[in-house]
C-alpha cells in the first residue's frame, strides 16, 4: 500500500495544524470585528436620534439647556479637512514620488523615508503645539488656517508613505516599456506609473482624510472653537472633534446627545467616503 | 586571407556566403558594435563584443541563460542608462554616430530603436491610448491621422481584426498573446528604425508565437529587427543572422543557415545540437 493515504501520519498532522490555524485566525478576525461592530452600534444607538433631527444640520452649537445643532462645527470641519488635505496631499505625493521614482535607493530617499516614519508616528498633539508656537503665537489668535496647517502636516506623512509604497509596487517592466518608447522620466511617472498606482494613492489620501477628520488635539491648539456661524478662516473656527470633546466632557444631557450625534456623523461620513471611492474605482477598473 | 584577418573578428558575412538572403537584399550594417564592454557594478557582463547588425534583416542572439544576450540587446537602446550602477564602454555606431558617447537625448535614441519585452507590458489605459501614447510623445497629429496611425500599427501587428470593435477597452483585458502584439504595435507606431525584441514569445502559447513569428517576417521589410530568444528553432525560423553567445563573449556570428548547419566552432555545435546548455 502506498504511504500516501488518509491514514498517513504526516498528512493527518498537517490537516490538524490547518484546522487549528484556521480556528485561531478566525477567532482573531472575530475579536477585531467585535470592537468595530460594537463601536458602530454604540454610536448609532446613542447618536442615531440626534442624527435624524434636521436641527443638527441647521442650528448652531447651543449654550447649555438651549436647543441647537452642529451646523457651524460641521462646516468648520469640512473647511479645515478640505484645506488641510489640499495643503498636505501635493506635498505628500511629490515627496513620495521622489522616494520611489527619483531617489530610489539614494541616501536622500532613505533619510526622507526614515524622517517620514518618525513624523507618521508623532503624537498629533505635538503637531498642534508646533503649529501653535510657529503660527498661532505669532499672529496672536487661533484661526481656521492654523487648524488647516496642523491637519495638513498630519496628512503629509500618510500620503508620502502610501505613495512611496504604491509606486514601488508598479512593476519596473512597465517603466522600462515607457522609457523604451523614448518617453522622458516625468512623463513616464505622470502618464504611466501614477496611472498604474492610482487606486493605491487615492486610498492613501482617503486614509489621511479619515485620520484628520477625527483629530482633536491639533485643533485644540490651532483653530480652537467658535460658538457662532463663521466661514472666516482667519478667525477661530468651530469643528466637530473639539465640539465633541467639549460637549462630551460637560455635565449637560443635551450636549451629550449632540456629542454622540457628531461622533456618529464623522464616522458615517468617513465610511461613506471610503465606500464611494471603492465603488467609483471598481467601476472604472 | 590577409584581408579576412584585418577585418573585425565577427563581421557580417558577405553576400556570397549568405545562402538564404535574396540577391537584391541590402546588407548595409544598421548598427555596428565595436569592442563593447559592459559592467553591472564590478561584474564584467559583456566582453569585447564586435558585430554588425544588417539593415532590414532579422538578427537573433542565442545562448544559455546568463550569457549576456539580453544585456547586449539592452545596450543597443541604452536601457542600461536608467541604472547608475550599469555602464558600457566601446562603440555602438548608428548612422556614423557612437550612441554610447552621443550627446543626443537618450529619448530620441530610444524612439529610433524600439524595444519589446519578454512579458507583455500594456500600459494601464485603453488599447487605443496604448498605441497613441508613444506617437503623442513625438508627433502632434490631428485626431483623424491619429486614428489612422493606430489602425495602421494594429494592422501591422496583426491585431486589428481582433480589437477593432473595442479600442476603448483597457489593454489589460486582452489575452497574453494579444497584449504582446499590442506592445509590438505600440513599438512600431512611432516608426522606429530598429526593433529590439527581448524573448517576445517566451510567455506565449504556440499559436500566439506563430503569429508573432509571422509578424517578424513581415516587419523586416521596413525595420531592422534584433531578437533575443531561448528557442533555437525560433532563431532558425525567423532570423537571417544568428549570434551565439556564451559567458559574455560572442562565440560565433554568421548567416543563420550556416551557423545551424555547419557551425565553425565546436562550442556552437555543442549548444545547437543540445549537448550543452
Amino acid at each position: 500500500m502506498s504511504a500516501i493515504s488518509s491514514a498517513n501520519a504526516t498528512y493527518r498532522a498537517r490537516k490538524r495544524t490547518n484546522a487549528v490555524m484556521l480556528a485561531v485566525s478566525g477567532a482573531a478576525l472575530a475579536f477585531g470585528l467585535l470592537w468595530l461592530v460594537w463601536i458602530l452600534a454604540t454610536l448609532l444607538y446613542e447618536g442615531g436620534s440626534a442624527l435624524c433631527r434636521a436641527s443638527l444640520y441647521t442650528q448652531m452649537t447651543p449654550p447649555p439647556g438651549a436647543d441647537g445643532g452642529l451646523a457651524n462645527a460641521i462646516v468648520g470641519s469640512l473647511l479645515m479637512v478640505a484645506s488641510g488635505t489640499l495643503i498636505g496631499t501635493p506635498v505628500g505625493i511629490l515627496a513620495g514620488t521622489y522616494c520611489a521614482e527619483y531617489g530610489r535607493s539614494g541616501w536622500l530617499a532613505s533619510a526622507t523615508r526614515f524622517l517620514n516614519d518618525v513624523l507618521l508616528s508623532a503624537p498629533s498633539i505635538v503637531i498642534g503645539l508646533f503649529v501653535y508656537s510657529i503660527y498661532v503665537a505669532r499672529v496672536g489668535h487661533f484661526s481656521g488656517w492654523a487648524g488647516s496647517v496642523a491637519l495638513g502636516l498630519l496628512v503629509v506623512p500618510v500620503v508620502v508613505r502610501t505613495t512611496d509604497d504604491m509606486l514601488k509596487l508598479v512593476p519596473n517592466s512597465l517603466r522600462e516599456a515607457a522609457f523604451a518608447l523614448g518617453c522622458p522620466t516625468w512623463k513616464v511617472i505622470t502618464l504611466v506609473t501614477y496611472r498604474a498606482a492610482r487606486t493605491g494613492i487615492v486610498t492613501g489620501i482617503l486614509l489621511a482624510v479619515a485620520r484628520i477628520s477625527g483629530e482633536t488635539a491639533p485643533l485644540l491648539f490651532t483653530s480652537l472653537n467658535n460658538q457662532f456661524w463663521s466661514l472666516d478662516m482667519n478667525s477661530p473656527l468651530a469643528n466637530l472633534p473639539v465640539v465633541i470633546f467639549q460637549f462630551a466632557m460637560s455635565p449637560y444631557a443635551d450636549w451629550h446627545r449632540l456629542a454622540w450625534g457628531g461622533a456618529a456623523l464623522i464616522t458615517l461620513a468617513v465610511l461613506a467616503l471610503n465606500v464611494a471611492a471603492r465603488v467609483a474605482f471598481r467601476r472604472r477598473a | 586571407m590577409a584581408e579576412a584577418m584585418s577585418s573585425p573578428a565577427f563581421s557580417v558575412p558577405r553576400p556570397e556566403v549568405r545562402g538564404n538572403v535574396g540577391a537584391a537584399a541590402v546588407t548595409r550594417p544598421k548598427l555596428q558594435v565595436r569592442n563593447l564592454q559592459f559592467f553591472y557594478g564590478s561584474f564584467h557582463a559583456l566582453k569585447n563584443i564586435s558585430l554588425d547588425i544588417p539593415e532590414r534583416m532579422v538578427t537573433a542572439f542565442i545562448g544559455p541563460s546568463g550569457c549576456g544576450k539580453s544585456t547586449l540587446l539592452r545596450t543597443l537602446n541604452k536601457m542600461y542608462a536608467l541604472y547608475p550602477e550599469q555602464r558600457a564602454e566601446g562603440e555602438i555606431i548608428m548612422d556614423g554616430e557612437n550612441l554610447l558617447t552621443s550627446r543626443q537625448d537618450v529619448s530620441l535614441i530610444r524612439a529610433r530603436i524600439g524595444m519589446v519585452f519578454q512579458k507583455p507590458t500594456p500600459f494601464p489605459m485603453s488599447i487605443y491610448d496604448n498605441i497613441a501614447f508613444g506617437v503623442r510623445l513625438f508627433e502632434d497629429l490631428p485626431m483623424r491621422d491619429m486614428d489612422d496611425r493606430v489602425e495602421w500599427a494594429l494592422m501591422r501587428a496583426a491585431l486589428w481584426d481582433e480589437v477593432k470593435g473595442k479600442l476603448r477597452q483597457s489593454g489589460d483585458s486582452l489575452s497574453g498573446g494579444q497584449q504582446q502584439r499590442l506592445c509590438i504595435a505600440r513599438g512600431i507606431a512611432i516608426k522606429p528604425e530598429v526593433l529590439l525584441l527581448d524573448e517576445p514569445c517566451s510567455a506565449l502559447d504556440p499559436i500566439s508565437t506563430a503569429k508573432i513569428e509571422e509578424l517578424i517576417h513581415e516587419l523586416k521589410s521596413d525595420y531592422t529587427v534584433v531578437i533575443v530568444t531561448h528557442n533555437m528553432q525560433q532563431a532558425a525560423r525567423v532570423s537571417d543572422f544568428t549570434a551565439y553567445m556564451y559567458l559574455g563573449e560572442l562565440i560565433e556570428y554568421g548567416g543563420t543557415d550556416d551557423l545551424f548547419i555547419k557551425p565553425k566552432k565546436k562550442q556552437t555545435e555543442d549548444y545547437i545540437t543540445g549537448r550543452f546548455g
